[in-house]
Protein backbone atom coordinates (compact mmCIF):
# COMPACT_ATOMS: atom_id res chain seq x y z
CA UNK A 1 0.00 0.00 0.00
CA UNK A 2 1.31 3.49 -0.92
CA UNK A 3 1.69 6.00 2.20
CA UNK A 4 0.14 8.72 3.17
CA UNK A 5 1.67 12.43 2.21
CA UNK A 6 3.98 13.07 5.68
CA UNK A 7 7.40 15.31 5.82
CA UNK A 8 8.63 13.94 9.36
CA UNK A 9 9.63 17.11 11.23
CA UNK A 10 13.31 15.23 12.06
CA UNK A 11 14.19 15.17 8.61
CA UNK A 12 15.90 17.92 6.59
CA UNK A 13 14.94 18.59 2.88
CA UNK A 14 16.33 19.03 -0.35
CA UNK A 15 14.72 21.01 -3.20
CA UNK A 16 14.48 18.41 -5.70
CA UNK A 17 12.24 16.22 -2.79
CA UNK A 18 14.90 14.28 -0.96
CA UNK A 19 15.46 13.99 2.71
CA UNK A 20 18.61 13.97 4.88
CA UNK A 21 18.29 11.85 8.35
CA UNK A 22 21.25 13.06 10.44
CA UNK A 23 23.42 10.76 12.99
CA UNK A 24 26.53 12.54 14.12
CA UNK A 25 28.92 12.17 10.97
CA UNK A 26 26.78 10.03 8.88
CA UNK A 27 22.97 10.84 6.95
CA UNK A 28 20.52 8.49 5.64
CA UNK A 29 19.46 9.61 2.29
CA UNK A 30 16.10 8.75 0.71
CA UNK A 31 13.29 10.76 -1.66
CA UNK A 32 10.16 12.31 -0.20
CA UNK A 33 6.38 11.43 0.05
CA UNK A 34 5.68 14.17 -3.04
CA UNK A 35 9.00 12.59 -5.33
CA UNK A 36 7.62 8.91 -5.07
CA UNK A 37 3.73 10.08 -5.70
CA UNK A 38 4.90 11.99 -8.58
CA UNK A 39 6.65 8.92 -10.12
CA UNK A 40 4.38 6.05 -9.43
CA UNK A 41 5.08 2.82 -8.59
CA UNK A 42 9.05 2.24 -8.05
CA UNK A 43 10.49 -0.70 -10.59
CA UNK A 44 14.02 0.38 -10.23
CA UNK A 45 16.73 1.85 -8.03
CA UNK A 46 20.16 2.46 -9.77
CA UNK A 47 22.26 2.65 -7.17
CA UNK A 48 26.14 3.60 -6.46
CA UNK A 49 28.60 1.84 -4.91
CA UNK A 50 29.68 1.59 -1.61
CA UNK A 51 32.66 3.87 -1.63
CA UNK A 52 31.10 6.31 -3.96
CA UNK A 53 31.44 9.58 -3.86
CA UNK A 54 28.58 11.83 -3.10
CA UNK A 55 28.28 15.71 -4.09
CA UNK A 56 25.45 17.62 -2.99
CA UNK A 57 23.13 19.13 -5.56
CA UNK A 58 24.52 16.48 -7.66
CA UNK A 59 22.55 12.86 -9.21
CA UNK A 60 24.04 9.92 -7.23
CA UNK A 61 21.64 7.11 -8.41
CA UNK A 62 18.33 6.81 -10.48
CA UNK A 63 15.00 5.84 -9.65
CA UNK A 64 12.12 4.17 -11.96
CA UNK A 65 8.88 3.80 -12.43
CA UNK A 66 7.16 2.02 -15.44
CA UNK A 67 6.65 5.35 -17.02
CA UNK A 68 10.03 7.43 -16.07
CA UNK A 69 13.04 7.62 -15.07
CA UNK A 70 14.75 10.03 -12.56
CA UNK A 71 17.58 10.93 -10.78
CA UNK A 72 18.45 11.01 -7.02
CA UNK A 73 20.35 14.02 -5.94
CA UNK A 74 22.12 14.21 -2.86
CA UNK A 75 21.15 16.94 -0.24
CA UNK A 76 24.59 16.36 1.20
CA UNK A 77 28.07 15.80 0.04
CA UNK A 78 30.54 12.78 1.56
CA UNK A 79 31.22 8.72 1.05
CA UNK A 80 28.56 6.47 0.51
CA UNK A 81 28.73 3.96 3.43
CA UNK A 82 25.51 1.66 2.75
CA UNK A 83 23.33 0.96 0.19
CA UNK A 84 19.68 -0.12 1.23
CA UNK A 85 19.58 -3.53 -0.26
CA UNK A 86 16.55 -3.20 0.33
CA UNK A 87 15.11 -0.74 -1.96
CA UNK A 88 17.18 -2.42 -4.84
CA UNK A 89 15.27 -5.81 -4.58
CA UNK A 90 11.99 -4.42 -3.56
CA UNK A 91 12.11 -0.64 -4.85
CA UNK A 92 8.17 -0.65 -3.74
CA UNK A 93 9.12 -0.38 -0.64
CA UNK A 94 10.18 3.09 -1.24
CA UNK A 95 6.48 4.01 -1.67
CA UNK A 96 5.71 2.05 1.12
CA UNK A 97 7.70 3.48 3.60
CA UNK A 98 9.65 6.31 1.83
CA UNK A 99 11.61 7.43 5.44
CA UNK A 100 11.79 4.16 7.07
CA UNK A 101 12.55 0.76 5.29
CA UNK A 102 12.82 2.72 1.62
CA UNK A 103 15.41 4.84 2.78
CA UNK A 104 18.62 5.17 0.03
CA UNK A 105 21.73 5.23 1.38
CA UNK A 106 23.90 5.97 3.99
CA UNK A 107 26.62 8.25 3.82
CA UNK A 108 29.29 9.76 5.49
CA UNK A 109 29.49 13.64 5.71
CA UNK A 110 32.48 15.64 4.69
CA UNK A 111 31.25 18.79 4.71
CA UNK A 112 28.85 18.88 7.78
CA UNK A 113 27.75 22.38 7.48
CA UNK A 114 26.23 21.84 4.03
CA UNK A 115 23.11 20.97 6.37
CA UNK A 116 22.59 24.81 7.03
CA UNK A 117 21.33 25.19 3.45
CA UNK A 118 18.93 22.46 3.73
CA UNK A 119 15.04 22.80 4.54
CA UNK A 120 13.15 22.05 7.76
CA UNK A 121 10.12 20.61 7.34
CA UNK A 122 7.72 23.47 7.51
CA UNK A 123 9.97 24.93 4.37
CA UNK A 124 9.67 21.93 2.39
CA UNK A 125 5.93 21.60 2.68
CA UNK A 126 5.77 25.52 1.54
CA UNK A 127 7.83 24.41 -0.92
CA UNK A 128 5.54 21.52 -2.01
CA UNK A 129 2.91 23.57 -2.06
CA UNK A 130 4.58 25.92 -4.23
CA UNK A 131 4.92 23.34 -6.92
CA UNK A 132 0.97 21.64 -6.67
CA UNK B 1 -1.30 23.83 -24.11
CA UNK B 2 -3.59 22.96 -21.67
CA UNK B 3 -6.59 24.67 -23.35
CA UNK B 4 -5.96 23.35 -26.28
CA UNK B 5 -6.36 19.30 -25.27
CA UNK B 6 -9.11 17.52 -26.10
CA UNK B 7 -11.49 15.28 -23.35
CA UNK B 8 -13.19 12.09 -24.30
CA UNK B 9 -16.91 12.01 -23.15
CA UNK B 10 -15.41 10.18 -20.10
CA UNK B 11 -13.38 12.68 -18.49
CA UNK B 12 -15.15 13.37 -15.86
CA UNK B 13 -15.91 10.00 -14.93
CA UNK B 14 -11.58 10.12 -14.77
CA UNK B 15 -11.58 12.66 -12.62
CA UNK B 16 -13.93 11.56 -10.28
CA UNK B 17 -11.90 8.30 -10.08
CA UNK B 18 -8.71 9.68 -9.01
CA UNK B 19 -7.43 9.00 -12.64
CA UNK B 20 -3.99 11.24 -13.15
CA UNK B 21 -4.46 12.50 -16.20
CA UNK B 22 -1.48 13.52 -18.87
CA UNK B 23 -1.72 14.79 -22.39
CA UNK B 24 -1.59 12.27 -24.81
CA UNK B 25 -1.81 12.72 -28.95
CA UNK B 26 -3.54 15.67 -28.01
CA UNK B 27 -5.63 14.37 -25.74
CA UNK B 28 -6.22 14.56 -21.77
CA UNK B 29 -6.21 10.91 -20.89
CA UNK B 30 -6.31 8.95 -17.65
CA UNK B 31 -2.85 7.08 -17.64
CA UNK B 32 -3.75 5.62 -14.47
CA UNK B 33 -6.23 5.09 -11.58
CA UNK B 34 -4.52 2.94 -8.78
CA UNK B 35 -1.39 2.12 -10.40
CA UNK B 36 -0.13 0.56 -13.44
CA UNK B 37 1.13 -2.74 -12.00
CA UNK B 38 -2.47 -3.46 -10.35
CA UNK B 39 -4.48 -2.43 -13.50
CA UNK B 40 -2.02 -4.49 -15.88
CA UNK B 41 -2.43 -7.53 -13.13
CA UNK B 42 -5.84 -6.77 -13.31
CA UNK B 43 -6.49 -7.33 -16.78
CA UNK B 44 -4.34 -10.51 -16.94
CA UNK B 45 -5.91 -12.01 -14.40
CA UNK B 46 -9.46 -11.04 -14.65
CA UNK B 47 -11.09 -8.06 -16.50
CA UNK B 48 -10.04 -4.53 -17.10
CA UNK B 49 -11.81 -1.74 -18.70
CA UNK B 50 -10.40 1.19 -20.89
CA UNK B 51 -11.41 4.59 -21.96
CA UNK B 52 -10.06 4.55 -26.15
CA UNK B 53 -12.45 7.32 -27.32
CA UNK B 54 -9.58 9.28 -27.95
CA UNK B 55 -9.18 7.13 -31.18
CA UNK B 56 -9.96 7.72 -34.47
CA UNK B 57 -13.25 6.20 -36.33
CA UNK B 58 -13.56 6.75 -39.96
CA UNK B 59 -16.55 5.61 -42.10
CA UNK B 60 -15.49 4.57 -45.75
CA UNK B 61 -18.46 4.09 -47.72
CA UNK B 62 -19.91 3.89 -51.54
CA UNK B 63 -19.81 1.23 -54.13
CA UNK B 64 -16.05 1.83 -54.80
CA UNK B 65 -15.16 1.47 -50.94
CA UNK B 66 -13.72 -2.06 -50.87
CA UNK B 67 -11.67 -1.63 -53.96
CA UNK B 68 -10.59 1.51 -52.70
CA UNK B 69 -9.34 0.77 -49.53
CA UNK B 70 -7.60 -2.62 -51.01
CA UNK B 71 -5.21 -0.10 -53.06
CA UNK B 72 -4.72 2.09 -49.81
CA UNK B 73 -4.16 -1.46 -47.33
CA UNK B 74 -1.71 -3.63 -47.00
CA UNK B 75 -4.04 -6.57 -46.00
CA UNK B 76 -6.87 -8.50 -47.93
CA UNK B 77 -10.11 -6.53 -47.75
CA UNK B 78 -11.67 -8.94 -49.88
CA UNK B 79 -11.28 -11.53 -47.44
CA UNK B 80 -13.42 -9.74 -44.88
CA UNK B 81 -17.11 -10.54 -44.49
CA UNK B 82 -19.84 -8.43 -43.11
CA UNK B 83 -19.61 -9.00 -39.64
CA UNK B 84 -15.77 -9.34 -39.62
CA UNK B 85 -12.43 -7.19 -38.56
CA UNK B 86 -9.11 -7.39 -39.97
CA UNK B 87 -5.76 -5.71 -38.43
CA UNK B 88 -3.95 -3.70 -41.75
CA UNK B 89 -1.69 -0.99 -42.87
CA UNK B 90 -2.06 1.75 -44.74
CA UNK B 91 1.43 2.49 -46.27
CA UNK B 92 3.03 5.52 -48.24
CA UNK B 93 4.77 5.20 -51.78
CA UNK B 94 8.16 4.08 -49.60
CA UNK B 95 6.27 1.24 -47.76
CA UNK B 96 6.10 3.00 -44.62
CA UNK B 97 3.71 2.67 -42.02
CA UNK B 98 1.02 6.23 -42.58
CA UNK B 99 -1.02 3.43 -39.60
CA UNK B 100 -2.10 0.66 -38.31
CA UNK B 101 -5.37 -0.09 -38.15
CA UNK B 102 -8.44 -2.19 -37.44
CA UNK B 103 -10.73 -2.40 -40.80
CA UNK B 104 -14.20 -3.24 -39.91
CA UNK B 105 -16.88 -3.92 -42.65
CA UNK B 106 -20.85 -4.02 -42.10
CA UNK B 107 -21.76 -4.67 -45.21
CA UNK B 108 -20.79 -4.58 -49.31
CA UNK B 109 -19.87 -0.95 -49.56
CA UNK B 110 -19.23 -0.49 -46.02
CA UNK B 111 -16.67 0.10 -43.70
CA UNK B 112 -15.28 1.67 -40.38
CA UNK B 113 -11.74 2.06 -39.98
CA UNK B 114 -10.63 2.19 -36.39
CA UNK B 115 -7.46 4.35 -36.21
CA UNK B 116 -4.62 5.46 -33.92
CA UNK B 117 -5.31 9.15 -31.98
CA UNK B 118 -1.98 10.69 -32.99
CA UNK B 119 -2.95 9.80 -36.70
CA UNK B 120 -6.45 10.25 -37.13
CA UNK B 121 -5.95 13.21 -39.29
CA UNK B 122 -3.31 12.20 -41.00
CA UNK B 123 -5.28 8.86 -42.00
CA UNK B 124 -8.31 11.27 -42.89
CA UNK B 125 -6.34 13.80 -45.56
CA UNK B 126 -4.39 10.89 -47.06
CA UNK B 127 -7.44 8.93 -47.63
CA UNK B 128 -9.74 12.06 -48.70
CA UNK B 129 -7.22 12.98 -51.23
CA UNK B 130 -6.79 9.37 -52.96
CA UNK B 131 -10.88 8.96 -52.72
CA UNK B 132 -12.42 8.11 -55.70
CA UNK B 133 -15.71 8.28 -57.68
CA UNK B 134 -18.25 6.33 -55.76
CA UNK B 135 -16.41 6.17 -52.22
CA UNK B 136 -17.01 8.45 -49.58
CA UNK B 137 -14.61 8.96 -46.78
CA UNK B 138 -15.67 10.74 -43.74
CA UNK B 139 -14.44 11.40 -40.00
CA UNK B 140 -17.47 10.06 -37.22
CA UNK B 141 -14.12 10.15 -34.31
CA UNK B 142 -16.19 12.97 -32.21
CA UNK B 143 -19.91 10.99 -32.43
CA UNK B 144 -18.09 7.80 -30.50
CA UNK B 145 -17.13 6.58 -27.02
CA UNK B 146 -15.04 3.64 -27.31
CA UNK B 147 -14.45 1.12 -24.52
CA UNK B 148 -12.25 -2.00 -24.03
CA UNK B 149 -12.92 -4.33 -21.91
CA UNK B 150 -10.07 -6.54 -21.62
CA UNK B 151 -9.17 -9.97 -19.83
CA UNK B 152 -9.95 -13.47 -19.35
CA UNK B 153 -13.19 -13.10 -17.42
CA UNK B 154 -14.07 -10.47 -19.84
CA UNK B 155 -16.86 -11.95 -21.87
CA UNK B 156 -18.58 -13.43 -18.24
CA UNK B 157 -18.31 -10.38 -17.03
CA UNK B 158 -20.46 -8.34 -19.43
CA UNK B 159 -22.89 -10.83 -20.11
CA UNK B 160 -21.61 -11.79 -23.80
CA UNK B 161 -21.35 -15.31 -25.51
CA UNK B 162 -18.02 -16.30 -26.77
CA UNK B 163 -17.00 -15.61 -30.67
CA UNK B 164 -14.22 -15.67 -32.61
CA UNK B 165 -11.53 -12.85 -32.26
CA UNK B 166 -11.79 -10.15 -35.06
CA UNK B 167 -15.86 -10.26 -35.28
CA UNK B 168 -18.30 -7.78 -34.18
CA UNK B 169 -21.84 -7.07 -34.10
CA UNK B 170 -24.15 -4.47 -32.93
CA UNK B 171 -26.18 -5.42 -29.24
CA UNK B 172 -26.80 -4.21 -25.98
CA UNK B 173 -25.23 -3.92 -22.36
CA UNK B 174 -27.25 -2.67 -19.79
CA UNK B 175 -29.41 -1.02 -22.03
CA UNK B 176 -27.10 0.44 -24.01
CA UNK B 177 -27.14 0.15 -27.58
CA UNK B 178 -23.37 -0.79 -28.56
CA UNK B 179 -21.44 -2.51 -31.61
CA UNK B 180 -19.08 -5.25 -29.50
CA UNK B 181 -15.82 -5.84 -31.48
CA UNK B 182 -14.10 -9.01 -30.53
CA UNK B 183 -10.78 -6.70 -30.77
CA UNK B 184 -8.11 -5.51 -28.14
CA UNK B 185 -4.45 -4.43 -27.62
CA UNK B 186 -3.28 -6.54 -24.60
CA UNK B 187 -3.25 -10.05 -25.71
CA UNK B 188 -6.07 -10.94 -23.39
CA UNK B 189 -9.21 -12.07 -24.28
CA UNK B 190 -12.12 -9.21 -24.72
CA UNK B 191 -14.15 -6.65 -26.75
CA UNK B 192 -13.90 -2.74 -27.46
CA UNK B 193 -17.70 -1.63 -27.42
CA UNK B 194 -18.49 1.15 -29.46
CA UNK B 195 -21.12 3.21 -28.73
CA UNK B 196 -22.97 7.16 -29.27
CA UNK B 197 -20.70 9.88 -27.81
CA UNK B 198 -23.97 10.54 -25.02
CA UNK B 199 -24.15 7.12 -24.25
CA UNK B 200 -20.67 6.75 -23.20
CA UNK B 201 -20.90 7.84 -19.21
CA UNK B 202 -23.66 5.04 -19.27
CA UNK B 203 -21.55 2.38 -21.11
CA UNK B 204 -18.25 3.24 -18.56
CA UNK B 205 -20.78 2.72 -15.35
CA UNK B 206 -21.99 -0.10 -16.65
CA UNK B 207 -18.91 -1.95 -17.43
CA UNK B 208 -17.37 -0.79 -13.86
CA UNK B 209 -20.77 -2.44 -11.97
CA UNK B 210 -19.67 -5.35 -13.87
CA UNK B 211 -16.44 -5.37 -12.14
CA UNK B 212 -14.65 -4.36 -14.64
CA UNK B 213 -11.01 -2.73 -13.34
CA UNK B 214 -10.54 0.98 -14.60
CA UNK B 215 -7.45 1.01 -16.36
CA UNK B 216 -4.92 3.70 -17.69
CA UNK B 217 -2.85 4.42 -20.99
CA UNK B 218 -0.11 3.49 -18.67
CA UNK B 219 -0.82 -0.56 -18.16
CA UNK B 220 -2.09 0.19 -21.89
CA UNK B 221 1.23 0.54 -22.95
CA UNK B 222 2.79 -2.60 -20.53
CA UNK B 223 -0.05 -4.85 -21.62
CA UNK B 224 0.57 -4.77 -25.64
CA UNK B 225 4.50 -4.28 -25.00
CA UNK B 226 4.42 -7.87 -23.20
CA UNK B 227 2.78 -9.09 -25.86
CA UNK B 228 5.05 -7.62 -28.91
CA UNK B 229 1.60 -5.16 -30.73
CA UNK B 230 3.70 -2.72 -31.90
CA UNK B 231 2.76 1.32 -31.25
CA UNK B 232 2.84 3.72 -34.60
CA UNK B 233 5.22 5.79 -33.53
CA UNK B 234 7.65 4.07 -31.77
CA UNK B 235 8.36 0.46 -33.18
CA UNK B 236 6.42 1.24 -36.63
CA UNK B 237 6.32 4.93 -38.23
CA UNK B 238 6.09 6.47 -42.02
CA UNK B 239 9.82 5.74 -42.02
CA UNK B 240 9.67 1.86 -41.57
CA UNK B 241 8.20 -0.40 -43.43
CA UNK B 242 6.03 -3.54 -42.34
CA UNK B 243 8.96 -6.61 -43.28
CA UNK B 244 11.70 -5.36 -41.44
CA UNK B 245 9.02 -4.74 -38.63
CA UNK B 246 7.67 -8.40 -38.66
CA UNK B 247 4.53 -7.51 -40.23
CA UNK B 248 4.80 -9.40 -43.51
CA UNK B 249 1.53 -11.30 -42.27
CA UNK B 250 -0.67 -8.21 -42.49
CA UNK B 251 0.69 -7.85 -46.27
CA UNK B 252 -0.89 -8.89 -49.29
CA UNK B 253 2.08 -8.89 -51.36
CA UNK B 254 0.58 -10.38 -54.35
CA UNK B 255 -2.23 -7.59 -54.85
CA UNK B 256 -1.23 -3.96 -55.69
CA UNK B 257 -1.29 -1.45 -52.94
CA UNK B 258 0.29 2.12 -52.16
CA UNK B 259 4.50 0.89 -51.95
CA UNK B 260 3.99 -2.74 -52.50
CA UNK B 261 6.97 -3.17 -54.81
CA UNK B 262 9.08 -1.50 -52.35
CA UNK B 263 7.88 -3.91 -49.97
CA UNK B 264 8.08 -6.97 -52.32
CA UNK B 265 12.05 -6.13 -52.76
CA UNK B 266 12.55 -5.96 -49.05
CA UNK B 267 10.80 -9.33 -48.51
CA UNK B 268 12.91 -11.07 -51.53
CA UNK B 269 16.26 -9.52 -50.25
CA UNK B 270 15.20 -9.53 -46.95
CA UNK B 271 15.53 -6.48 -44.89
CA UNK B 272 18.67 -5.02 -42.91
CA UNK B 273 17.30 -4.50 -40.37
CA UNK B 274 14.44 -5.83 -37.99
CA UNK B 275 12.49 -5.23 -34.61
CA UNK B 276 12.80 -8.01 -32.35
CA UNK B 277 11.37 -8.56 -29.06
CA UNK B 278 13.54 -8.54 -26.18
CA UNK B 279 14.36 -9.18 -22.25
CA UNK B 280 16.57 -7.42 -20.12
CA UNK B 281 19.53 -9.99 -18.34
CA UNK B 282 20.46 -7.76 -15.90
CA UNK B 283 18.45 -5.04 -13.40
CA UNK B 284 17.48 -2.63 -16.27
CA UNK B 285 14.65 -0.76 -17.96
CA UNK B 286 15.52 -0.35 -21.41
CA UNK B 287 13.67 2.80 -22.98
CA UNK B 288 12.44 4.09 -26.28
CA UNK B 289 15.72 5.74 -27.91
CA UNK B 290 18.43 3.70 -26.26
CA UNK B 291 20.86 2.58 -28.85
CA UNK B 292 21.74 -1.09 -29.02
CA UNK B 293 25.99 -2.09 -29.34
CA UNK B 294 26.35 -3.20 -32.96
CA UNK B 295 24.08 -0.99 -34.12
CA UNK B 296 20.17 -0.60 -33.70
CA UNK B 297 17.79 1.53 -31.23
CA UNK B 298 15.68 0.49 -28.72
CA UNK B 299 12.02 1.33 -29.61
CA UNK B 300 9.32 0.32 -26.82
CA UNK B 301 10.94 -0.29 -23.41
CA UNK B 302 9.22 -0.47 -20.11
CA UNK B 303 9.21 -2.63 -16.97
CA UNK B 304 7.06 -6.14 -17.55
CA UNK B 305 4.67 -6.13 -14.49
CA UNK B 306 4.24 -10.03 -15.06
CA UNK B 307 7.87 -10.81 -15.32
CA UNK B 308 9.15 -8.03 -13.24
CA UNK B 309 12.08 -7.57 -15.25
CA UNK B 310 12.80 -4.69 -18.17
CA UNK B 311 11.44 -5.90 -21.65
CA UNK B 312 11.36 -3.84 -24.99
CA UNK B 313 11.49 -4.12 -28.90
CA UNK B 314 14.11 -2.92 -30.68
CA UNK B 315 15.55 -3.01 -34.54
CA UNK B 316 18.45 -4.62 -34.55
CA UNK B 317 20.84 -6.22 -38.03
CA UNK B 318 18.85 -8.68 -39.28
CA UNK B 319 22.05 -11.42 -38.96
CA UNK B 320 21.52 -10.76 -34.74
CA UNK B 321 17.65 -10.85 -34.80
CA UNK B 322 17.33 -14.63 -34.10
CA UNK B 323 16.22 -15.76 -30.93
CA UNK B 324 18.53 -16.17 -28.13
CA UNK B 325 21.07 -13.64 -29.34
CA UNK B 326 22.64 -11.68 -26.65
CA UNK B 327 22.45 -8.20 -27.20
CA UNK B 328 23.89 -4.86 -25.02
CA UNK B 329 21.66 -1.93 -24.58
CA UNK B 330 23.16 1.58 -23.76
CA UNK B 331 21.53 1.94 -20.74
CA UNK B 332 22.04 6.31 -20.21
CA UNK B 333 26.13 5.21 -20.61
CA UNK B 334 25.93 1.98 -18.98
CA UNK B 335 25.89 -1.49 -20.89
CA UNK B 336 23.47 -3.45 -20.11
CA UNK B 337 22.77 -7.10 -21.11
CA UNK B 338 19.73 -7.97 -23.28
CA UNK B 339 18.52 -11.36 -24.85
CA UNK B 340 16.16 -11.65 -28.03
CA UNK B 341 13.23 -13.84 -27.42
CA UNK B 342 10.42 -15.18 -29.32
CA UNK B 343 7.01 -13.67 -29.66
CA UNK B 344 5.49 -13.08 -27.52
CA UNK B 345 8.02 -11.88 -24.81
CA UNK B 346 4.83 -12.91 -22.06
CA UNK B 347 2.88 -16.00 -22.57
CA UNK B 348 0.30 -17.30 -20.37
CA UNK B 349 1.13 -20.75 -18.23
CA UNK B 350 -1.83 -22.85 -19.98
Amino acid sequence: MPAQESYPDDLKYHPEHDWARLDGEEAVLGITWFAQDALGELVHFEAPDAGATVTKDEPYGEVESVKAVSDVVSPLSGEVLEVNQKAVDEPETVNEDPYGEGWLVRIRMSQPNEVDALMDAAAYRAHVAAEQ
Amino acid sequence: MEATLKRTPLYARHVALGARMVPFAGWEMPVQYEGVIPEHKAVRAECGAFDVSHMGQLHVDGPTAQSFLQEMLSNDVDRVRDGEAQYTLLTNEQGGIVDDLIVYRFAHGQFLLVVNASNRSAVYEWLKEREPRGTEVRDASDEYALVAVQGPRSLERLGLPEAPAFTHAMGELDGVEVLICRTGYTGEKGVELCCGEDDGPALWDAVLARGAVPCGLGARDTLRLEVCYPLHGNDITPETDAISAGLRWACELEKDFTGVEVLREIAASGPRLRLVPFVMEEKAIPRQGMPVEGGGEVTSGTHSPMLDRGIGMAYVPAERAAPDTELVVDVRGKPRRARVVKKPIYRKES
